[in-house]
């Protein structure tokens, strides 16, 4: 039985269509998610992300045990700031990657992936015993609502007082929106400017009501999951269980630079990962572009000239920007020429191209 | 609730068949039902006109953005026309499924008993959903 957010009923009288995502029930599309998809590259889409898990670290040494827990240099971030960072385990391996917000000095918000975050939490209060710091999984009380796309700051300014133009990307701070109180942070995982509303549960439902009649004048419409992953996709983000498992270290994923060797003190991973920095991986993550009309899909094999398999597809979909199937793929250092993806049989000609697909004009 | 024309057989498959009352070449198609459970189709592979099937083959596939299903033929004939404009743009399986969305044409051969009423489609539809 897969579990509601506080939004459901929204996403029910919306006619959204409902998944299974991580053993939540979430909004996969509203109506056409190529509709939800360009919504959010033109103008801007309306997230219920109230899946993913929030878990906070507070105390005197706080900083010092995240660092001991992270791969990330969390005790160098500003207060009001963010990163992208991963936890691993002792032999490297990635468990999740995560968002990391320093709310005050001695306070920090981890957010994490739906499917991880419990474990992440439990792995979180064992690395933090010898710190005096408290971990505390507040995951169930919160909702998050995120605007994404160009026109998204318009929007969120008919709501806030917030300086939301001083509030730099990968930044956060606490404010009031349609007179609820909401921590206000500019991320995201579309390539788009946008925002995500970390809110009470309870304050879900009026929130979205208020963004909704807001960005009406704007092109606003609400966007599900679907969208989310082709959005991502375009953007060259990782999505775990795709790009990144425990079986890959952050190195694998070509994502060494999130691995902080240069903070003080030890770290879970520090001895499995350091001996890997400077080793070229034998494989290595790339963009695919389909010259076809089949999509590549997550598991396919990729193919040489000679049709001997040299990589894995890890994401692939459709994408409203180029026009033609992309895929991430897992593919053995070689001749990117002449390489083509296994669709149930047949050999489809792909290009091996830089990632993202997609990056917005700042 | 998605519409399903009284007038036309489906299939366990979610297909729609026209044209059984009238002759021997029947009209295929997905379903409604099924368009909205793909979501936007991106990608049609129809048979080949001139394809002799066997009812139950798997002559062709309908990819969306989220996943690829096979069409399968509802019954045994021979392909004598495919749905060109539907190739070309994918999305009139969503826009008209029983309409502009059709996929091929099959002259009959042999019978045509497990095709579904409209009836029984709507049974097996609201047991899925």
């Amino acid at each position: 039985m897969s579990r509601p957010t506080p939004l459901r009923g929204v996403h029910e009288a919306l006619g959204a269509t409902l998944t299974d995502f991580a053993g939540w029930l979430m909004p996969l599309r509203y109506g056409s998610e190529s509709a939800e998809h360009n919504a959010v590259r033109q103008a801007a889409g309306l997230f219920d992300l109230s899946h993913m898990g929030e878990i906070f670290v507070t105390g005197p040494q706080a900083a010092e045990a995240l660092d001991y827990a992270l791969v990330g240099y969390v005790s160098a971030l500003e207060p009001g700031r963010a990163r992208y960072t991963m936890i691993v385990n002792a032999e490297g391996g990635v468990l999740d990657d995560l968002i990391v917000y320093r709310l005050a000095p001695e306070e920090f918000m981890v957010v994490a992936n739906a499917s991880n975050y419990p474990m992440v939490a439990a792995q979180l209060t064992e690395r933090a015993k010898a710190f005096d710091a408290v971990v505390d999984d507040r995951s169930d009380r919160y909702a998050l609502i995120a605007v994404q796309g160009p026109r998204s700051q318009e929007i969120l300014a008919t709501l806030t007082d917030a300086d939301l133009g001083g509030l730099k990307y990968y930044a956060g701070l606490p404010a009031t929106v349609s007179g609820r109180p909401a921590l206000i942070a500019r991320t995201g995982y579309t390539g788009e400017d946008g925002f995500e509303l970390f809110v009470d549960g309870a304050d879900a439902e009026p929130l979205w009501a208020a963004l909704t009649e807001a960005g009406e004048p704007y092109g606003l419409r609400p966007a599900g999951l679907s969208a989310r992953d082709t959005l991502r996709l375009e953007a060259g983000m990782p999505l775990y269980g795709n790009e990144l498992s425990a079986a890959l270290t952050p190195f694998d994923a070509g994502l060494g630079r999130v691995v902080r060797f240069d903070k003080p003190g030890d770290f879970v991973g520090r001895a499995a990962l350091e001996p890997l920095k400077d080793v070229p991986p034998s494989r290595r993550l790339v963009g695919l572009v389909a010259t076809g009309r089949r999509v590549p899909r997550h598991g396919y094999p990729v193919v040489d000239a000679g049709g001997a398999v040299v990589g894995e597809v890890t994401s692939g979909a459709p994408s409203q920007s180029l026009g033609r199937p992309i895929a991430m793929a897992y593919v053995d250092n070689g001749p990117a020429e002449g390489l083509a993806v296994d669709i149930r049989g047949s050999h489809e000609p792909v290009e091996v191209v830089d990632l993202p697909f997609y990056r917005r004009n700042k | 609730m998605s519409s399903i024309p009284e007038e036309l057989n489906y299939t366990k498959e979610h297909e729609w068949v026209a044209g059984l009352d009238d002759g021997l070449t029947l009209t295929v198609g997905i379903t409604a039902y099924a368009a909205e459970a793909l979501g936007d189709v991106v990608y049609v592979q129809v048979p080949e006109v001139g394809a002799s099937v066997s009812a139950g083959d798997a002559v062709g596939e309908v990819e969306s953005t989220k996943s690829v299903s096979d069409i399968y033929a509802p019954v045994g004939g021979e392909i004598v026309e495919v749905n060109s404009a539907v190739v070309d743009d994918p999305s009139l399986v969503n826009g008209d499924p029983y309409g502009e969305g059709w996929l091929f044409r099959v002259r009959l051969e042999g019978d045509a008993d497990d095709l579904l009423s409209a009836e029984e489609y709507a049974a097996l539809t609201s047991g899925e959903s």
